[in-house]
């Protein structure tokens, strides 16, 4: 399996705050990769960065050789790495197929005066999406609810439509935000297996960001655990769950947690 | 809105049904014919004028409600209509150029200025675009009181009517100063622009351009994260509007026959957002019916006197209160009730 993502000495500062310090991983191709750690231990920075939301201070993202990071994120989007959101960050007025169909802006071939005028190029376009949108929504088994606006549904349709939109731009590596964020268990495991299935069906490269510790195990080829801002450790499940200074950083953080 | 192709959807694909397509009939013969008989009939010419100015305003307010709909407020359209009233009224008597080449130029211009303004200031967002851009009209007119170009608070006046157009001596729009009527000309162009204008917009709204702007609307960043260059479509789109505010300001300036730095003040910017408002943000015709009913509002409150403004201004707050999708939401409302 080839290198897909490198993340190479990445380092970011707020002020006098390190909320990364020399982060170093790879990404192989086809792979599920977790990014774990406690709250506030900058998991979400380490996403933004390599997502291109936010700038890095030092060091640099790679995917496929070429530099992603500290551009724009519609530039890294046309790369092939995309990411998706928690659940508040949807298209709230559009039905699940209208936001499948928008996503799709990377596949337009024609301009947008092309549109404008109805050029055939457009109408093409206009055709294919629909009928991606249909698949796409058929795959991720949201078919009952494909007229059903954003603003409707509940939690775990929305996590579902959030990796249907990331989806829509067939990108070749996609970051997904806590998908299992403030899931019971039945809604988690059925994540897992779409998430699965987004790997294996379609060849996408996952790499996600997480604190529900079962899920990640059961889903991850590898994790990556921070902890202040540190990169603590990295291995497989089995590794990690035997790791002394992950226990150590997950016991700490619980203290922590109730201390505050 | 529709987001369609076949498949199952419950959209119809090439746009229009027939109930679409006699509201389109009824509005055209009202606009182009049984407004002029009836004006005609009663002799109050000087509805001409009003009715003009309604669907100038009505192009310029078009503008600005294409810039609602990428989630920007924009209290800076008398700043774009200002600067086509001024260009095309320079070209026209300092140059000698035709009106009608002047008339596009003027909008291309407006939308110049807008892409230069718009790189820095589009990225604000809320409040702080909004409070930006209700300082450009001030700026544009403090510019034309300054500038030599513009005559100063004299302003530009005489400003000839559009001539004539003719293709291989034919002549396509007569020469407006050796007509009896200009006003019921104006009428006509004014009412051809907003034509052009509101079917452009729909059109815009309906492709794919539209499907953008309103992703854009809902969530930047995740419109970002899909690939779509957000900062592009947002000045393309500050652009399109200005060159509607410019092209509304310079037919003005047109039918005015003069331009002052006043001709457009932080007041008419103002009026455009409302109509917007009063209309419904979510309708492309909303602009203009809105311009339509705060213009005679306005002028129908007159015989109130003194209490004319507070008079207006309450009963916008209750509008904006009872219908806060606008006037042209009580229609849809119906129409849903209705089907169960």
């Amino acid at each position: 399996m080839s290198t897909l993502l490198e993340v190479r000495d990445v380092s970011k500062r707020f002020g006098g705050l390190t909320a990364n310090h020399n982060i170093t991983f790879d990404v192989a191709e086809n792979e599920i990769v977790s990014v774990i750690g406690p709250n506030g231990a900058g998991k979400s920075t380490l996403f933004k960065m390599i997502s291109s939301f936010l700038r890095t201070t030092s060091g640099e993202v790679r995917f496929k050789g070429e530099r992603i990071s500290n551009l724009k994120p519609h530039v890294v989007a046309r790369k092939g790495v995309v990411r998706t959101f928690q659940e508040t960050t949807i298209f709230k007025n559009m039905t699940v197929r209208e936001s499948v169909i928008v996503a799709q802006h990377l596949r337009a071939k024609a301009s947008l005066a092309g549109y404008f005028w109805g050029s055939k190029a457009a109408r093409a376009d206009v055709h294919a999406f629909g009928r991606h949108a249909d698949e796409l929504i058929d795959f991720l088994g949201l078919s009952n609810i494909r007229n059903e606006l954003a603003s409707n549904l509940p939690h775990g349709h929305l996590r579902a439509l959030g990796v249907a939109i990331g989806l829509a731009t067939e990108p070749k590596l996609l970051l997904l935000d806590e998908p299992f964020a403030g899931m019971n268990q039945d809604e988690t495991m059925s994540m897992v297996q779409l998430v699965r299935k987004v790997r294996d069906d379609r060849r996408v490269t996952v790499l996600l960001v997480e604190h529900d510790m079962s899920a990640v195990m059961s889903i991850s080829d590898r994790i990556v655990v921070l902890n202040f801002g540190e990169m603590i450790a990295e291995g497989t499940p089995a590794e990690i769950q035997t790791n002394e200074r992950v226990i150590e950083a997950y016991l700490g953080s619980e203290d922590d947690a109730i201390g505050i | 809105m529709s987001v369609t192709d076949g498949s199952g959807s419950t959209r119809v694909r090439h746009g229009i049904d027939r109930k679409t397509l006699v509201g389109i009939a009824v509005f055209l013969l009202a606009v182009f014919v049984a407004i002029p008989l009836l004006i005609a009939v009663s002799g109050r010419a000087d509805f001409y004028y009003t009715l003009t100015s309604v669907a100038l305003l009505s192009i310029a307010s078009a503008g600005v409600w294409l810039m609602f709909y990428i989630g920007r407020i924009n209290i800076g359209q008398g700043a774009f209509a200002l600067i086509g009233a001024y260009v095309s009224a320079i070209l026209v008597t300092k140059a000698g150029v035709s009106f009608w080449l002047s008339l596009p130029i003027a909008g291309l211009f407006a939308a110049g200025v807008a892409v230069l303004i718009g790189l820095p200031i589009l990225r604000l967002k809320g409040v702080y675009f909004a409070m930006i851009s209700l300082v450009l009209t001030q700026v544009v007119t403090l510019a034309a009181l300054a500038l030599p170009i513009t005559n100063g608070a004299k302003g530009i006046t005489s400003i000839p009517l559009p001539g004539e157009i003719s293709i291989l001596g034919l002549t396509l729009i007569p020469d407006f100063a050796t007509m009896e009527n200009s006003r019921l000309a104006f009428y006509y162009t004014a009412c051809v622009l907003m034509v052009l204008t509101f079917a452009a917009m729909y059109r815009l709204v309906n492709s794919r351009l539209g499907h953008i702007c309103r992703s854009m609307q809902q969530n930047e960043e995740l419109a970002s994260s899909i690939g779509i260059n957000i900062a592009y479509i947002r000045v393309i789109v500050f652009a399109i509007s200005s060159f509607l505010g410019g092209i509304g300001g310079a037919m003005f300036g047109a039918i005015a026959q003069s331009v002052y730095p006043s001709s457009f003040q932080v007041a008419d910017s103002i009026n455009f957002m409302l109509n917007c408002f009063l209309g419904g943000l979510g309708y492309v015709f909303g602009p203009m019916l809105g311009t339509l009913v705060l213009y005679f509002g306005w002028d129908l409150l007159f015989e109130s006197g003194k209490y004319q403004l507070l008079i207006y201004a309450s009963l916008l707050i209750f509008l904006m209160l009872v219908l806060p999708n606008g006037l042209l939401s009580i229609r849809l409302d119906k129409v849903w009730r209705a089907r169960g």
